[in-house]
């Protein structure tokens, strides 16, 4: 078994070490250490507990056998800019200068990978460290030329920066985008990162970002996964935060064929804030798996998680949320809940919370919820004449609309709203 | 308007409804009494469209049209509509979307294109005006945490909207104070007319004062076991059913 998941591994590393570009902005230390890690512990199979309904090994077995990394080139995105909002492009894991906006705003610093100084270079890796999971490592070792974004320290953007990942290629491929987002000491930002894969033929498109939010910094972030029935991804979020700082999170997954995410927050010092709200539709043989983790390392502070699901026909949705409260971590109050809708007898919804707690003077509480749409209401609405199909929209949207109303981009809440419905 | 012959219906092999005939003329208004559990909302909810109700027997025509095959959603589409004598609450969903939905749907079944929103809101003024609802309501999740009699006016409020040709009261007067019921029946009598009818399902003669049936039906066991004018009204408030069942008990058993 253990021979049988190297292989994987290893037949990956086979088929796109020879197109990957040089990662010369982490150091060799890493980059070793990520390639070891890989080869001994393989693609997580679900004989994996992190991987228990996700099994990416039996994925990169039967849907990518034939990697062959013929990446498309993009020439245009406007389609999918926001009006308001600054661009960023990467295409196929490497930032794009041409496609994305120029950026002249004070306190917004962005650098390519390619020319990081030092101190930046020794930033990327340490909330992602290579031995703690193979699509870290993974992304380590092949990783895309991203890039650095940095709002400086007392800077409150006014605009919402919008980081556009498109995935496109001609054949079967992997790409590995990666960032690093640095909140400064009481800045603030409001950035949305948007998923999308266009081309003709499947990607695996492992994402990782490392965000760090100093003292009294503020990021509202938004993940939006739309990638469509080509798209399979691994989407990795490593963050930190410090004293009084503020993170926001609101992941919104419309399709995919797979979709893994992995949010880990460390609230690494007092009174600082998480929220994570995450809302999915899935429906054909799609996957959805929402694993988050909220390390509270120290006192006062608070987390709060809140993830709808609407899971139909023969998929699958997953929500695992860990809440790890450590003995330093007094007062802390963390919540966490988890309501999903079966909208077919053959849909399959996976809840695990995961509560660990050192400290003895908490509040931490966690509940799940799992129903069907209410026929006694559907049927109310029929008696007024409104129809199956709009009855279920209606009744969808109100269970959505908690989630969906944690968007303050507005541009960016239509444009959900309006794929959201279609897609019921 | 609407004709139903030997109605039978049952929910898993429990017999409910045991062979209802009733013919109703437009411009009639006409008045469903029994005791508890007779029967009444199962009539009203088989003529709805509900599918937990199986019908077993009997035809129900309206507009000359076999209502029985036709969904839940297009028999309200012909003008069908259902006072609820338990409404339903729907978190999430405004009272507007709700009616605007529902306007449009019935709208676009009649070909018609959908209402210019400045019409709608016109339309949801009035309405809102002539059953005295409390704007604050429309605009709030339909029946989230509505009072009893809130939700009942909120059904008034609807059925204004829709205007339907034939409406089902399901005990629209239950849990109403008096100035409420002069308002619900005041909506009532405003939407009357010779084109339309009315089904009022009641215990209680003090809304027939308000609204005068033409005729009035006592429901018992599932069958109309007596039919008149108001005058049966009046007096079954003052016997009761006593008489009614001892003479129907073994007859429909
Ligand atoms: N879903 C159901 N399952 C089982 N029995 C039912 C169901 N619905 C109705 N019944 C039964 O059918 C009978 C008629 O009920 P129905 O609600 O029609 O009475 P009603 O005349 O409206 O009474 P009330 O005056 O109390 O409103 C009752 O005995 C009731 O228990
Ligand atoms: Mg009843």
């Amino acid at each position: 078994m253990l021979a049988e998941k190297t292989n994987t591994a290893q037949l990956i590393i086979d088929k796109i070490s020879a197109t990957a570009g040089k990662v010369d902005f982490i150091d060799n230390d890493k980059l070793s250490k990520a390639l070891m890690y890989l080869e001994n512990k393989g693609i997580p199979s679900n004989k994996h507990e992190d991987y228990k309904y996700c099994n990416t090994d039996a994925v990169f077995k039967k849907e990518f056998k034939n990697i062959e990394q013929k990446l498309n080139t993009i020439s245009d995105v406007k389609n999918y800019k926001l009006k308001d909002a600054l661009t960023i492009v990467v295409v196929n894991g490497n930032y794009s200068e041409s496609l994305s906006d120029k950026i002249i705003l004070k306190g917004l610093h962005l650098t390519s990978f390619s020319s990081l100084d030092k101190e930046q270079k020794q930033k990327i890796g340490t909330l992602a460290n290579v031995e703690t999971d193979a699509f870290i490592a993974l992304n380590t070792a092949f990783s895309g030329a991203g890039f650095y974004l940095k709002i400086a320290d007392n800077e409150q953007l006014q605009i919402p920066i919008h980081i556009l990942y498109v995935s496109s290629a001609g054949s079967e491929a992997l790409v590995n985008p990666r960032n690093v987002i640095e909140i400064g000491k009481n800045a603030e930002a409001t950035i949305i990162e948007e998923q999308i894969c266009i081309g003709t033929e499947k990607v695996f498109t492992n994402f990782l970002s490392e965000k760090f939010v100093a003292e009294n910094g503020k990021l509202k972030s938004y993940t939006f996964q739309n990638e469509g029935k080509n798209g399979f991804s691994v989407n990795t979020n490593q963050v930190s935060i410090e004293r009084y700082a503020k993170y926001d999170n609101t992941t919104i997954t419309l399709s995919g064929s797979l979709v893994r995410n992995n949010h880990n927050v460390v609230l690494a010092a007092q009174n600082c804030e998480a929220h994570l709200n995450g809302l999915f539709t899935t429906k054909d043989n799609q996957l959805v798996d929402n694993h988050t983790l909220m390390d509270h390392q120290m006192p006062n502070c608070e987390s709060n998680e809140l993830y709808k699901g609407i899971i139909n026909d023969k998929s699958t949705g997953v929500f695992n949320g860990k809440i790890f409260v450590r003995k330093d971590a007094q007062k802390t109050n963390a919540y966490q809940s988890s309501k999903n809708i079966l909208l077919s007898d053959d849909a399959t919804i996976n809840t695990k919370p995961q509560l660990e707690i050192y400290a003895d003077d908490v509040k931490c509480s966690h509940g799940t919820s799992t129903g069907k749409i209410d026929e006694v209401a559907v049927f109310y609405l029929n008696a007024r004449g409104i129809g199956r199909e709009s009855a279920n929209k209606l009744l969808l949207n109100a269970f959505a609309q908690e989630v969906i109303d944690k968007i303050e981009v507005d541009e960016l809440k239509e444009k959900i709203l309006t794929l959201f419905e279609n897609e019921l | 308007m609407i004709t139903i012959k030997n109605l039978h219906a049952s929910i898993g092999d429990k017999e409910i409804l045991r062979g209802i005939d009733l013919e109703i003329k437009a411009g009639e208004i006409h008045a469903i009494m029994g005791p508890n559990g007779s029967g009444k909302s199962t009539l009203a909810s088989v003529l709805a469209g509900r599918e937990d109700y199986e019908v077993t027997q009997g035809e129900v025509i309206f507009n000359g049209k076999n209502i029985l095959e036709m969904s839940p959603e297009d028999r309200a589409r012909e003008g069908l509509f259902l006072a609820f004598q338990y409404p339903v609450e729907i978190p999430g969903v405004s009272n507007i979307n709700f009616l605007k939905t529902a306007l449009n749907e019935i709208r676009a079944y009649h070909g018609q294109e959908e209402m210019p929103a400045k019409d709608f809101l016109a339309l949801v003024k009035e309405k809102q005006k002539l059953v005295e609802l409390d704007g604050k309501l429309a605009n709030r999740s339909v029946n989230e945490g509505f009072s009893g009699g809130e939700k009942k006016r909120n059904e008034v409020f609807q059925m204004a909207m829709l205007n339907p040709k034939l409406a089902v009261l399901d005990e629209t007067d239950s849990g109403l104070d008096i100035d409420a019921l002069r308002i619900v029946a005041t909506g009532v009598n405003a939407l009357k007319s010779k084109e339309n009818a009315f089904i009022v399902i009641t215990h209680y003669q003090r809304l027939l004062d308000y609204i005068v049936p033409d005729f009035v039906h006592i429901l018992y066991n599932g069958k109309i076991v007596k039919s008149g004018t108001k005058e049966l009204a009046l007096e079954l408030e003052a016997k009761g059913y006593d008489e009614v069942k001892k003479q129907f008990e073994n007859v429909t058993k």
